[in-house]
């Protein structure tokens, strides 16, 4: 057991670090579709962006099919039935459009972002930031060497509007609006996110980064996301997500499709840290050519619930698909995470490897799916995924769905569920650590190959956010 | 043995399953068990392809249509099939059944109804036995999504045997039950409901046959396996029915405290089969091991769909299937371990390998975990893929035909569940039909 006022210190060092996405501005928005979903919304939205009249019809057809379909909840948590879409505004806006430099962000805007670090980050070594606050970009910036390389990063709005020769093609595509109910939802609403295309050979050396921030209370956020890789091009793309701490449920349901040539590779890194009444229901799907490689990096840290299965459909021979992903539940959260791989050609591999934690009420799931057909051979897949229960209650699932045919096809997976043992905590206690602090490093110890995976600022962050997690957790 | 009206009639027939269950006016609670079994059935849907309780499951071929009970076989017929149900020749007795008839009933050693044992027909136990059938016929709830089934099987329940050892008797030898179709388009509802006492020990097996190989029918067989305190039972069941069965089977086993429970389920026969098995751990040092086993051919679909409750704490479950597949055939397996919050100090096992030996076989596997304490060991495992070329390779080098050599591997992978029978001549028996079904494909 930790002192009184070590358990004091730690519990202010907690307090005062968990606050870091919470606070919130004055709303005063320009644009503001008000409370509910009706077609008008949709209009609404499509009208204040001024989009062509195909997105308005794309928009309005998945809207019926979000109506249209039940609610997973045969399957999935009975938490869903919580969400209400009628209290919920699916479109604010300031008006602005995404603005060049820094300086030219309003000052209350700039405050928010400064409170999360974005500026430092970018004067590190990000290649270009684009941070989104509610439904729109406000602040957009590349490093001029690669718009000169025919990178493009903007907004939806703007690839459609600008680009439609290059984002048209594969827009709704790989996640199809009648993909599930939460994809329709986005499919009708969309507004922010990142369209992304690398051209052909280009490899961006430095990762791309987004910033997602939800800043209006009962506020829907539905940022889509589209990055190209061209053949033989390469690029990382990161994401992290916060939200301030609001008394009503706030939703978030993103979708994010990845199309990798021929030989390409992308690599999509998140770390989502909503506060603890987000409903995060995201999307996402990658799409592999020949010899192209689509690897999800997911950690799921806040947020009230999450599901997500970020998948990898690999269509052409040689692909390969990864998704490595950290789940970590905490009191009132359920992180309902997991990985889908879909091998679509010969010769493909997949890999997924998946830990979560939960601590004290905590509960964490993992959903799984590995299809292999028929008619494909030498297609192998590798699945594991280990749970670490912390406390009494703490809880862990464990969903997979395997299947499989064809010829010189394999497959195997392996779960695992334990606790830290007693032991180890006892040797490191004896060493002079503090029981939270014996936790954080046991359970570090449990991600630690995961995280070397990661971008380096990010595997920092994480172990970081895990040790302040753990701290609170013992004793 | 009962009279059966002569006129054709289906199994959803109300006016026959209400005259049928009259039959057993003098025994209230079963016929009222009965007709709750009827009212549950009218009550529910067939599964849908929804149903994530049937997921990669053909539900759109589910069909009870065209089948119906059949009249008792000729003494000549029984004799035949009784003859060709003797299996096991140390049988501590055998119980032979025909289309839902009893034809034999078991005789025991004098020795052991002197010490209490009771092996019976299901309808004579119902009739002698009321209390000791209504503390355990039926009692848990069906968990796995063959609701529907059970609840048919409830109506028409009828055929089945009772076996009871009491407290502190231990029978080493195996009490054998054999269950055949013979009528096409037969309708049977065998029930094996086992009771072992404190430290009682037992061991059964279960044969599912069907008198011709290509045989129509609809089983829809279950079992209430309940070993008490210290108790061991260790059970073989075999599906052979014939080639054209449809098969649902709804298990329920139950461990109290340190008892030992082990269970090997063999499938070979159906055109469907489906097998759901729940097991309960309620008492600390309870011990329960599932094993399955199959060959699966043409166009074959098993269903495994298993359940490890863990209610008690310091409890262990162990379970391994594995399926061979051949043709275009299909396996799924489905499992799952629950721990429930306080039950700490759960060892809790789950391996699923299976061997496809066709490219037109599918093999589809859903290992589950839902864990809700801390203090666990729990882990599964699955796995699907190929003979090894290498071992392959070593076996055709030395002149082994390629098929010859597949079998020879595809049968050394099936060996680990065979050991677990722990009786020889039913292992070589189980064995045997695995062959068979390999020389068939």
């Amino acid at each position: 057991m930790a002192e009184p006022d070590q358990e004091e210190a730690q519990r202010a060092a907690i307090e005062v670090d968990r606050s870091k996405g919470d606070f919130k501005y004055e709303e005063n928005y320009a644009f503001d579709a008000g409370v509910g979903l009706t077609p008008a919304t949709v209009d609404y939205i499509a009208k204040v962006k001024g989009e062509e009249e195909w997105i308005r019809e794309f928009r309005q057809k998945a809207l019926k099919i979000f109506e249209s379909l039940p609610m997973p909840t045969h399957w999935a948590t009975a938490d869903l039935d919580n969400i209400r879409f009628d209290d919920i505004r699916y479109y604010l806006s300031k008006g602005q459009k995404p603005v060049r430099t820094w300086e030219e962000v309003p000052d209350d805007v700039k405050q928010t972002f400064e409170r999360l670090g974005i500026p430092e980050s970018e004067r590190k070594f990000l290649a270009g930031v684009e941070a989104q606050f509610d439904s729109e970009a406000v602040y957009s910036r590349m490093k001029d060497e690669l718009e000169k390389l025919g990178v493009i990063f903007c907004g939806p709005t703007e690839g459609l509007r600008d680009h439609p020769e290059i984002f048209r093609k594969y827009f709704g595509k790989v996640i199809p609006a009648g993909d599930n109910k939460f994809a329709a939802l986005n499919s009708a609403v969309f507004s922010g996110g990142s369209f992304i295309y690398v051209p052909k050979g280009v490899k961006v050396a430095q990762p791309l980064q987004a910033y997602f921030r939800i800043n209006a209370e009962n506020f829907g956020q539905f940022e889509r996301t589209l990055i190209i890789a061209d053949e033989g091009a390469e690029v990382t793309y990161m994401e992290g997500c916060t939200a301030p701490k609001f008394e009503t449920a706030t939703l978030h349901s993103a979708v994010v499709e990845l199309v990798a040539l021929k030989g390409a590779k992308i690599q999509y890194v998140t770390v989502q840290n909503w506060s603890a009444n987000v409903f995060n229901l995201v999307t996402k799907r990658g799409m592999a050519e020949e010899d192209a490689e689509v690897r999800w990096i997911d950690c799921n840290i806040g947020s009230r619930l999450t599901m997500k299965y970020p998948g990898v459909i690999l269509r052409g021979k040689r692909a390969r698909g990864e998704v490595l992903s950290i789940a970590l539940a905490n009191d009132g959260q359920h992180q309902d995470t997991g990985a889908k791989m879909i091998h679509a050609a010969d010769d493909t591999t997949s890999n997924i490897i998946a830990k979560s934690i939960s601590v004290g009420a905590g509960r964490s799931t993992y959903r799984g799916l590995v299809h292999i057909p028929k008619t494909l051979q030498n297609c192998r897949n590798n699945t594991e995924c280990d749970a670490l229960l912390i406390n009494e209650h703490s809880r862990t699932d464990t969903y997979p769905a395997i299947s499989v045919r064809g010829r010189k096809n394999s497959v195997q997976h392996e779960a695992s569920v334990s606790k830290v043992s007693a032991e180890q905590i006892f040797y490191m206690m004896q060493r002079g650590l503090s029981e939270g602090e014996a936790m954080s490093l046991a359970v570090n110890g449990f991600v630690n190959d995961l995280v070397k995976e990661f971008p380096m600022e990010y595997s920092v962050e994480l172990k970081r956010l895990i040790e302040l997690q753990m701290e609170g957790s013992v004793g | 043995m009962t009279a059966v009206a002569p006129a054709p009639a289906g199994v959803l027939d109300a006016a026959r399953q209400s005259a049928e269950t009259g039959q057993f006016r003098a025994q209230d609670w079963f016929a009222v068990l009965r007709q709750q079994g009827w009212h549950t059935f009218q009550s529910l849907p067939l599964p849908h392809r929804d149903d994530e309780k049937w997921r990669f499951s053909d539900t759109r071929s589910l069909s009870l249509d065209g089948y119906a009970p059949a009249p008792a076989p000729t003494a000549a017929q029984a004799a035949d099939l009784i003859a060709r149900s003797r299996l096991i020749s140390d049988a501590a007795g055998l119980i032979v059944h025909v289309d839902g008839h009893c034809v034999l009933k078991p005789t025991l050693a004098p020795e052991l109804i002197a010490q209490g044992v009771v092996f019976e027909s299901l309808e004579d136990a119902v009739r002698a036995r009321p209390a000791l059938l209504q503390a355990h016929l039926l009692k848990h709830p069906v968990t796995l999504g063959g609701d529907k089934f059970a609840a048919l099987h409830r109506a028409w329940l009828r055929a089945g045997y009772v076996l009871h050892v009491p407290k502190g008797v231990e029978v080493k030898q195996p009490f054998v039950s054999v269950t055949w179709t013979l009528t096409e388009g037969v309708a049977v509802f065998p029930h094996a409901l086992v009771i072992a006492g404190e430290r009682a020990q037992a061991t059964l097996h279960d044969f599912h046959l069907a008198a011709r190989p290509d045989q129509r029918a609809l089983a829809i067989s279950a079992a209430d396996i309940h070993a008490g305190p210290g108790a061991q039972v260790h059970r073989l069941a075999v599906q052979a029915w014939g080639a054209a069965t449809q098969s649902f089977q709804v298990d329920n086993t139950c461990g109290e405290r340190d008892a030992l429970i082990s269970s090997v389920n063999a499938a070979v026969g159906s055109r469907r089969a489906r097998l759901e098995n729940t097991v309960r751990l309620d008492g600390a040092g309870a011990d329960v091991r599932l094993y399955g086993i199959s060959v699966a051919a043409g166009e074959q679909e098993f269903d495994q769909r298993t359940l490890q409750v863990h209610t008690a704490g310091q409890a262990k479950s162990d379970l391994l299937f594995k399926n061979a597949l051949l043709g275009k055939a299909r396996t799924i397996f489905s499992g799952l371990i629950k721990v429930a919050p306080d039950a700490q100090r759960t060892d809790a096992y789950q391996t699923n390998r299976n061997l496809l030996l066709s490219p037109d076989a599918e093999a589809d596997s859903l290992p589950g975990l839902e864990i809700e304490a801390n203090d666990v060991k729990c882990s599964h495992g699955a796995t699907t893929g190929q003979v090894s070329p290498e071992e392959l390779f070593y076996l055709r080098a030395r002149g082994i035909p390629l098929a010859a050599a597949q079998e020879l591997l595809a049968q050394g992978f099936l060996e680990e569940v065979l050991a677990k029978v722990g009786h020889d001549e039913a292992a070589e028996a189980v064995r045997g039909m695995l062959r068979e079904k390999f020389h068939q494909a």
